[in-house]
């Protein structure tokens, strides 16, 4: 905590001041740099609540540690917290044939009263339509079995390169993070190529004299699985990679002195002590992959039921924005509520 | 638990030759690719000793410790334990244990689990277990601790749960790598004499690895001196400091003013040697030794006696100037010029309260008694 506490008096000040900052930047980027409007509102938006932030930051007393983080909160409130209110009103209108498509929340009467329009009936709707409900389900099992995948397939390849020498460490991960360099479309795309009936492995098979006939794997479940998996695996390895790196290696030679097996060391000691980078890794894969709209666009059999398709489906060819909104609502619950709640767990385990 | 068990530090069978050794490593030698780490290292160790192995960093000491561990194989050479070859058997299969520097604590484990992370290896039951655990936990007196997580301990306190968790499964060696190394000067000076008491409580073979002599001279019942992988000097630790076989041994271990010279006369049991900076001495003489060979007279400071006028019956005595003084206490450090420039250290004990002490740029007289100078010839 700052020893120097501002007077509140000042907060009036200071926020206009901060305001008037932002307000100036957003003007100066619409007059220099020849942003559009709208990007320059955002821009001025965002610097505006992080200099506010800062502000109330100030005369709270919060500690520099805040001031550092204001710019990436005011980042999170315009680009995350902002669509996300947006998104709840919509949820809760009805569609309509209009500009935007959905009905205001509330009416005011002739006579001066005001009819409330709200309603959770959205929520209730796709609660009720086996439909939603199987998108849900289906995705969170696709999402929960690419994890299993992703961390039974990148827990040994984390563990290689943790336990590796420089500099071959440092080539490792690299080709871990290289396929970044390219667009994550084109990679997606490239899978159709292995995949095809006339593609890599099925050449390659026939060739062998493994197979006779080619194998159908586009359009397939399975399809979906291999560019989840294969998209996602960095996201799992580079966590575990840095918990594992961390791991003293001094403890795996207590553990062998004290009589346990590699193998008993490893479930007794690393894969304990390995927890937070499988959690966090985990959460990376999971979360995406529970709304994933592209891999099974592209690799999937039409018919298979995702949440990220029926979310597109419904703004884009229903145009039943508030049904979209609510869909998207409930999605993310049904990410956020786990999350939190292995949040709380670690934050238990680490306390005692 | 026996209640007094055999130790060695009563029995001392190394000054026993025909004494069988528990521990026998023969000609091993440990290379990390061209540096060699260990260079062809014998030594015998007895059972119920508490063996120290003393030496500056690099200087092979850990190597070997692991070694006997099982963490590293040696290049060449061999280990026996109790008449077993050690040369195949992992870390997991030896009857060794080892307290880590860094304590190695499992930090996801509570104390007692920490402790009884090798008994329940050993396949024993929770309840023979846990009864062990206790029994180690009240050893070390941190009974109160049982379920407490690592990081929750002071450092002292962790230091006393990895070594209940060595001693757990009663080890015929316990290992320990510098294990007062993290303690501050007054804990380690008390666990010391704990680490004592315990080692004589249960009569288990000790191999201390430490870089600190005092450590090594209040702890052992013998030490090896190292340095660059060779054992230069196994002894106890008053033949260490008094009677030292090198040059090395000799500066490494307290201080010492060593004084080079060539053998002038042998005369029985004295002899004269001539010295750049003391002139011509009497020193004792040794086996071996022929007029005219270089040699090195090691002086303890303390063993050396200051004086304002020139001893009546002084033998080798050489004047000098007090450049610097420091006061400990119970005694007082002084550097001394010699008339060739040439700075040796004397170390006077303060026994009276209202002495009249020497002080800074007296002109002092210096002496040697003959028997305590030590010579050495490398």
């Amino acid at each position: 905590m700052s020893d120097a506490l501002p007077t509140p008096r000042r907060f009036p000040l200071t926020a206009g001041l901060m305001a008037g900052v932002g307000g100036l930047l957003g003007a100066t980027a619409v007059g220099w740099l020849g942003l559009p409007p709208n990007v320059a509102l955002l821009l001025s938006i965002t610097v505006g609540v992080a200099l506010l932030a800062f502000a109330l930051g100030r005369v709270m007393g919060w500690s520099d540690r805040w001031m550092v983080i204001a710019i990436p909160l005011g980042w999170f409130l315009v680009f995350f917290l902002v669509p996300f209110f947006v998104l709840g009103r919509i949820s809760l209108s009805e569609a309509i044939i209009a500009r935007p498509p959905y009905s205001p929340l509330w009416d005011t009467a002739p006579d001066g009263s005001i009819e409330i329009l709200a309603s959770l009936q959205n929520y209730g709707f796709i609660l009720g339509e086996s439909l939603y409900r199987n998108a849900y389900l289906s995705s969170m099992q696709v999402a929960a079995v690419s994890t299993v995948f992703a961390l039974l397939i990148g827990y040994p390849i984390a563990y290689y390169i943790a336990r590796s020498e420089e500099p071959k460490r440092s080539i490792l991960l690299l080709m871990v993070i290289l396929p970044f360099w390219t667009s994550f479309l084109l990679r997606v795309y490239a899978w159709i190529g292995f995949l095809r009936r006339e593609g890599v492995i099925n050449n390659l098979l026939l060739w062998a004299g493994i197979i006779d006939e080619p194998l159908v794997m586009m359009q397939t479940p399975g399809a979906v699985y291999v560019g989840i998996v294969y998209t996602y695996l960095p996201f799992m390895i580079l966590p575990l990679y840095a918990t594992l790196v961390k791991l003293d290696g001094a403890l795996l030679e207590a553990a062998a002195d004290l009589g346990a097996s590699p193998i008993v060391t490893f479930f007794t000691v690393t894969l304990p002590l390995s927890l937070p980078g499988i959690v966090a890794g985990s959460m990376l894969v999971f979360i995406p992959a529970v709304g994933e709209y592209v891999i099974p666009a592209l690799l999937g059999p039409s018919d298979m039921l995702m949440i990220g398709r029926t979310l597109w489906d419904e703004f884009f060819s229903s145009r039943d924005w508030p049904v979209a909104s609510a869909v998207a609502i409930i999605m993310l619950i049904l990410v956020v509520l786990p999350i939190m709640w292995l949040q709380s767990v670690q934050n238990r385990q680490e306390q005692r | 638990m026996p209640s007094n068990p055999a130790i060695a530090a009563n029995t001392r069978p190394w000054r026993d030759p025909a004494a069988k050794p528990f521990i026998s490593i023969k000609s091993v030698t440990k290379r990390f690719g061209d540096f060699t780490a260990v260079n062809d290292v014998s030594l015998d160790i007895f059972r119920g000793e508490l063996f120290c192995l003393l030496g500056g960093s690099g200087c092979g000491k850990s190597t070997l410790l692991r070694m006997l561990a099982g963490f590293e194989t040696p290049t060449a050479g061999q280990i026996i334990i109790d008449g077993q070859d050690m040369g195949r058997v992992t870390p997991d299969k030896r009857p060794t244990n080892m307290m880590f520097q860094s304590y190695a604590l499992f930090p996801h484990m509570s104390v007692e689990k920490n402790v009884a992370y090798g008994l329940m290896r050993e396949g024993k039951s929770r309840a023979e277990a846990y009864e062990r655990v206790g029994e180690m936990l009240k050893l070390v007196k941190l009974d109160q601790f049982a379920r407490r997580k690592p990081h929750q301990l002071s450092g002292g306190q962790r230091q006393r749960v990895a070594l209940a968790r060595a001693l757990a499964k009663q080890p015929k060696v316990l290992l320990l790598d510098e294990p007062l190394g993290a303690l501050d000067k007054k804990l380690r000076e008390e666990t010391q004499f704990e680490l004592v008491r315990i080692q004589e409580t249960l009569g288990i073979t000790f191999i201390v690895v430490t870089h600190d002599q005092d450590e090594a001279m209040t702890l052992a019942t013998r030490i090896g001196v190292m340095t660059e992988g060779v054992i230069k000097q196994v002894g106890e630790p008053r033949q260490i400091y008094e009677t030292p076989a090198s040059r090395f041994v000799a500066d490494f271990i307290g201080s010492v003013n060593l004084f080079e010279g060539q053998v002038q006369s042998l005369d029985g049991s004295q002899m004269r040697v001539r010295t750049t900076d003391l002139g011509e001495v009497l020193a004792p003489s040794a086996p071996g030794l022929s007029v005219g060979q270089t040699i090195w007279l090691a002086m303890r400071p303390e063993r050396a006696w200051m004086t304002r006028d020139v001893p009546p019956d002084g033998v080798n005595t050489v004047p000098g100037v007090v450049q610097d003084m420091g006061y400990v206490g119970h005694m007082s450090s002084y550097l001394v010029q010699l008339a060739n420039g040439r700075v040796i250290r004397v170390t006077q004990a303060n026994e009276g309260r209202r002495d009249n002490p020497i002080s800074w740029d007296e002109s002092v007289h210096v002496s040697f008694d003959p028997p305590d100078f030590r010579v050495l010839t490398e």
